[in-house]
């Protein structure tokens, strides 16, 4: 199971992280949300892999358990990056409609000055 | 167990929302309660500071939890400066939003600020890691609205871009949790700070990794080098308010470095001592030579001042990275100064682009604006500041961190990073000042005798609105003037932080205090 888990966490940050380099968009979103499933699984493996354990100490005897607190933890972190990526869904919904462009990055031409002005650094 | 210590996280969070429902149609109604709670969360700040100044470290266990298993809220003197410093900026930034108008650009401004409030506050007084991830997504999620505040093409590109660059951080961050988590079995700081000490070096590769990507994810926070690209775009194209409030994001990335790289992996763990340094050091020379080139090479007098905010951040990192009470000290006075330094130059831009049609190209083409003396004097003393010339605070923050910095390895790299950005800066500064303020009446289309322009030069700034600058510049010159009892309260602070064991044992309530 270890080696399921591992490999699963690996192949999904990989994917995302290819995603998340795209510098587009629609790819950016799902390789940001590819990356939260991989950080996920990985924050359940924080705890030690079992199965068919409760995640709760038991008083009747030596009965063995999971730790609870990982996931604890992956539901907050689930609940948080559902909403980020809603945020991030009308965030790049509305700068595709202001600026008919879903590139990421923010290229030289559109951070470039105004045509022509004579400011004093590049007077030569 | 006082109850303040929570105040000024639960105070912005009741109020957003009935900001947000109740008073979404009426934007007076809305600027009068947001400018009250940010007077309020003031007054809380003073009284914590207050609280926290004699040395007492208090903690508030939420849900009267013992520590190392419930959530705590630590107090120290580092955290409750931290919140006055966040009060204090909040209600210098509401109150030029409000009077500017910015507030009305656009929905929800006031009940995203107070959540952004709520975020950073939370973030300084938190003394669980796992906690302050969960406000640095507040205080994200509510700073990526108040980004895109106003909306319009470049600044919904810019959002777009500073919205993933930080969800990237926080899966990173997450990721560093799971693996401390893995390790140590905790994730209460003070529990950590116990922890990680007793790890045998041989064993320590991976709390050695969490250590570092903890690290780039607070240096992502903190625009440090090679993570530093995002900051000029989002703040350059941000609001104006906004930006003079993300002067305090920057510094929750400083402060953590501060807290987690102290506290739990600091001096004294073998495992990770000076792990962080040996990286932040150079790190911090580079962002702040990026810094100086960027304020000399930058065209707009938005991306010139987010530049010079990356140089400060990189002369407070090379502070920090020493790891030294001494330099920590220096480090602290000079975050002060650089956050309202920043804050007081994004205000100043403001009015003056307002004058300008809202163009900020720095161009002769265009006519000077129409309060052209006051405006040229405010940008002056604000440049003055963040430049590090005397008399204001600037000066004496980078004197400090030199004087911190006289270790033999790092006082050649230091020193001339400090003195070269700031001559840099300083000639970046002159430059922009003198195309916005002097040139343009030789070359204004229809210059009349006054060097009034015609077309562009919109209404006179009030005073209420000048007067959040002013406000601004005072502290600036206040921190100069009152230098020496502030060291002193600062000085004590990194004492604190560095007395790991009083740390540990009031949070773990094993040394009876509470």
């Amino acid at each position: 199971m270890e080696m399921i888990v591992a490999s699963a966490v690996g192949v999904l940050t990989a994917a995302g992280v290819y995603l998340v380099m795209r510098l587009r968009a629609f790819p950016v979103i799902l390789g940001l949300a590819l990356l939260s499933y991989a950080v996920n699984v990985f924050l359940f493996s924080a705890g030690k892999l079992t199965t068919d354990m409760p995640p709760i100490l038991s008083p009747y005897g030596e009965a063995s358990y999971t730790d609870p607190l990982p996931q604890a933890l992956v539901l907050t972190a689930i609940v948080i990056s559902f909403g980020m990526t809603a945020v991030l869904v009308m965030v790049a919904l509305g700068s595709f409609l202001e600026s008919d462009s879903d590139r990421i990055n923010l290229g030289r031409s559109e951070n470039a000055p105004m045509p022509d002005d004579d400011g004093e650094g590049d007077a030569t | 167990m006082s109850h303040w210590i929570i105040a000024p996280v639960i105070l912005p969070a009741l109020l957003a929302p009935v900001i947000g429902f109740v008073m979404r149609h009426d934007i007076r109604l809305a600027r009068v309660f947001s400018l009250a709670g940010a007077l309020a969360v003031l007054a809380i700040a003073l009284g914590l500071v207050v609280q926290a100044a004699g040395g007492e470290t208090s903690v508030y266990r939420l849900g009267d939890w013992p520590a190392p298993f419930g959530i705590v809220l630590v107090l120290d003197r580092l955290s409750a400066l931290m919140v006055l410093l966040t009060a204090v900026l909040a209600l210098i930034v509401l109150a030029h939003a409000s009077a500017t108008g910015w507030d009305a650009r656009g929905r929800h401004f006031h009940a995203l600020f107070q959540f952004q409030l709520m975020g950073i506050c939370g973030a300084f007084l938190t003394g669980d890691v796992f906690n302050l991830f969960v406000f640095f997504e507040i205080l994200l999620i509510a700073s990526y609205g108040l980004m895109i505040h106003g909306g319009g093409r470049d600044r919904m590109r810019a959002g777009l871009q500073y919205v993933v660059i930080n969800l990237a951080g926080s899966t990173l961050f997450l990721f560093a949790l799971g693996v401390l988590y893995a390790t140590t079995g905790t994730l209460n700081m003070a529990d950590l700070a116990q922890e990680v000490p007793q790890i045998p070096l041989e064993e320590a590769a991976l709390v050695r990794l969490a250590t570092m990507l903890l690290l780039v994810v607070f240096a992502v926070k903190a625009a440090l080098f090679p993570v530093q690209f995002w900051l000029p775009g989002a703040y350059s194209n941000a609001p104006a308010p906004v930006a003079a409030l993300f002067a305090i994001m920057t510094k929750v990335g400083a402060y953590s470095i501060i807290r987690i790289h102290t506290t739990v992996f600091g001096p004294g763990a073998e495992a990770t001592e000076g792990l962080a340094g040996d990286w932040l050091f150079p790190a911090a020379v580079i962002t702040l030579a990026i810094g100086a080139a960027g304020v000399l090479g930058a065209r707009r007098l938005g991306p010139l001042i987010a530049f010079s905010v990356l140089g400060s951040m990189g002369t407070l990192m090379l502070a920090v990275s020493a790891f030294a009470p001494a330099a920590l000290t220096a480090g602290l006075y000079y975050l002060v100064h650089s956050t309202f330094a920043a804050a007081a130059l994004f205000l100043v831009a403001d009015l003056v682009m307002a004058q300008r049609g809202g163009n900020d190209t720095l161009t002769t083409t265009l006519p000077a604006s129409a309060q052209n003396g006051l405006l040229a004097a405010l940008f002056f003393a604000a440049a003055v500041a963040m430049a590090g010339m005397p008399p204001l605070s600037g000066f004496l923050g980078k004197l400090l961190v030199m004087d911190a910095l006289r270790a033999p390895g790092v006082i050649g790299w230091a020193w001339a990073a400090i003195l070269a950005g700031s001559l840099v800066t300083i000639v970046g500064f002159a430059r922009a000042g003198s195309v916005l303020f002097w040139k343009s009446t030789a070359k204004a289309p229809a210059p009349d005798p006054e060097g009034r322009g015609t077309a562009a030069a919109t209404g006179a700034a009030g005073p209420m609105q000048v007067a959040p600058v002013l406000v601004t510049v005072g502290i600036l010159g206040a921190l100069a003037i009152f230098a020496g009892p502030l060291a002193g309260y600062l000085e004590a602070t990194s004492g604190q932080i560095f007395d790991r064991a009083g740390y540990i044992g009031v949070v773990l309530g094993t040394s009876g205090g509470s």
